[in-house]
């Protein structure tokens, strides 16, 4: 009797401890790449880091070019992903709850959610700068668009669905039309959940850089022409991480740092936000 | 209802005229044709993925035929290219992380639902999920400059000395400890997937329905028998469903992979030599080729990159669907 007792407890404590271990192993990994990238990052950060173009390996410099080119292309792709995901979100939850089309759109979204980002910029690349000739600021934008839009779908879809029904009967029974239910009730309501979704979606792309190798391709100089091509900061961190020049791994580690401290901040925002919002627990 | 709106009379009699009702109507057809435009927009963008893609790979697939797939040629001097270099590489370090963040995953899970104090259930949960949020070229940096050469100095001369003797597998942890590999970008995968399969399978957990949690700690089990008898039977579908929406991110991770790998066209038998991937295949090369041929036959293989993960991924999300829809029925 006591020894089995003594053994499943034994189990038990076992099999408890190993997913204590496995939770530190997560943590301590975050924890890890955090304080590796102050450790290396923090020394990068100057007046120079901030007011500078990327240099030739040997010369001093910054990447005031690369961040430009990053906030650019992100807040271009937002401009254009949000209203687009917005739009099929609301399909998907107002108009077609269950419909077979609702269906198709939401199983590929989801899938799109999760594609690989490469192959995406493939895809812009055969459609976009093939054609025109070179690459551009604005076939790396849109490449973000496109991984951006799915993100947003799925939010909004969620955030829409929460809203009570008896919200949208009420506005009905007032005499307004769908579309002002739509857009003067249910997004009201669910403002802050979709908010938080188009804060995800821009920390997802503020650091995509696969897409943008063969698109926005890079430039080490100071450029705001949206037609050639242009810097951003993932693949400034690419192209010096992987060079032998000590200055330019610097340069690179600083703006890791700064890139995922932003990403970063931006996913705790959306989480607080999404917290306190009054439909989701 | 229908009826008296479509009546002049009654409407006039409900105060509203009827034409504010027609441009109402109108309002609405504009606003549901405008949404479904977008959704069918989301259809076309993804046909037109494939479409491009095909056409792209079409030059590569005529000259090669589908000995594209079973090739292990790549050599841009020549023209001459092959499929499977990449293929076992996005595959072999897939698997490999796979190996490594399933239990992981599985612990963080068992921990989140069972073992951890409530008020540090959301903490713990989202910092766990930020694993999620770093960009991949941060992966791709830490792991080329920072693990890569303590995996050089510490593992993998301990695997090359200890089971890189064992027979049979022995092939698999010989040669020299470069730090870079196979190995090592299948470890930096594991990394960046734990967390989605770690909220996946905790999602799913959480689904248990307590009385059945409770019956089974009534009856005097322990918290490790409650998992393996109650709350894994319960939730296989979703974790399968998350194991392998896990799998489809591991297989098209780009950058990180492409930092570590070692962008090597030949296969080696061991674990810890240079490969390359697929997506890292794009990455380095795509804006080199120079023929056409040699764009054609990336663009091929991003076209098997794609339809591996679609697969892939449909099938986690099938099962995660599956699962929804049980749950709310």
């Amino acid at each position: 009797m006591i020894t089995i007792y003594v053994r499943r407890r034994a189990a038990n404590f076992a099999i408890l401890s190993l997913s204590l271990l496995a939770t530190a192993v997560g943590l301590l990994v975050l924890f890890l790449i955090l304080w590796t990238l102050l450790r290396h990052g923090l020394p990068a950060l100057s007046v120079a880091f901030f007011t500078e173009s990327t240099p030739a390996p040997g010369n001093a410099g910054g990447m005031i070019n690369a961040i430009y080119g990053s906030l650019v292309m992100t807040a271009v792709a937002t401009l254009v992903g949000t209203p687009i995901g917005v739009l099929t979100g609301t399909y998907l939850a107002e108009f077609a709850r269950g419909a077979r089309l609702a269906l198709v759109v939401r199983f590929i979204n989801d899938i799109l959610l999760s594609a690989p980002s490469i192959v995406i910029g493939v895809f812009v690349y055969g459609v976009m700068v093939a054609r025109m000739g070179h690459f551009s600021a604005w076939s790396g934008a849109a490449a973000l668009a496109i991984i951006f839009v799915p993100v947003v779908v799925r939010t909004t879809e969620n955030m829409l669905t929460l809203v009570p029904a008896s919200l949208r009967e009420a506005a009905v029974a007032m005499g307004a039309p769908q579309w002002k239910v739509i857009v003067m009730v249910v997004y009201r309501a669910a403002l802050q959940g979709m908010l938080t979704g188009v804060m995800l979606a821009v920390a997802r792309v503020a650091g995509e850089s696969a897409p943008l190798l063969f698109t926005a391709f890079g430039n080490q100089f100071w450029s705001t022409d949206m037609n050639g091509p242009m810097a951003n900061l993932p693949l400034v961190i690419f192209q010096f991480a992987l060079s032998p020049y000590a200055d330019w791994h610097l340069l690179a580690w600083g703006g890791a740092l700064i890139i995922t401290l932003a990403i970063l901040a931006l996913n705790v925002a959306a989480r607080l936000i999404a917290n306190r919002s009054s439909f989701s627990k | 209802m229908e009826a008296r709106l479509d009546d002049p009379a009654a409407v006039t009699a409900m105060g509203l005229a009827p034409r504010v009702m027609r441009r109402q109507r109108l309002g609405d057809a504009l606003f549901r044709g405008l949404t479904k435009a977008f959704a069918i927009g989301v259809l076309l963008l993804l046909g037109g993925v494939m479409v491009a893609l095909v056409n792209g790979a079409l030059p590569a697939f005529r000259k090669f035929g589908l000995g594209f797939l079973i090739s292990d040629a790549w050599n841009p001097v020549k023209d001459n290219f092959g499929a499977v270099p990449a293929m076992y590489g996005t595959v072999v370090t897939s698997v490999i992380a796979m190996v490594l963040a399933v239990p992981v995953a599985f612990g963080i899970a068992v921990f989140l639902t069972e073992l951890c104090p409530p008020v540090l259930r959301r903490p713990i949960g989202m910092m766990i999920e930020l694993l999620a949020a770093i960009p991949s070229i941060i992966y791709g940096v830490w792991g080329l400059l920072v693990v890569a050469p303590v995996l050089q100095t510490t593992l993998q001369p301990f695997l090359i000395d200890t089971l890189g003797n064992v027979p049979l597998i022995g092939d698999l942890f010989s040669g020299a400890p470069y730090g870079l590999g196979v190995l090592t970008a299948g470890m930096i995968l594991a990394v960046m997937v734990l967390p989605f399969i770690a909220a996946v399978i905790r999602d799913v957990f959480l689904t248990v329905p307590a009385m059945l949690r409770e019956s089974a700690y009534g009856m005097g089990a322990t918290t490790a028998e409650v998992v393996r008898a109650i709350v894994i039977p319960h939730s296989r579908v979703g974790i399968v469903g998350g194991v392998m929406l896990g799998l489809g991110r591991a297989l098209g991770e780009t950058m990180a992979v492409t930092f570590v790998i070692g962008n090597d066209h030949h296969i080696h038998a061991s674990l810890l030599a240079t490969g390359t991937s697929i997506a890292a295949t794009l990455a380095n090369e795509f804006t080199e080729a120079v023929s056409n041929i040699y764009t054609s036959s990336l663009i091929a293989l991003g076209l098997i990159l794609f339809v591996i993960t679609f697969v892939v991924l449909a099938g986690a999300n099938v099962l995660l669907w599956r699962l929804s829809a049980r749950e709310s029925t």
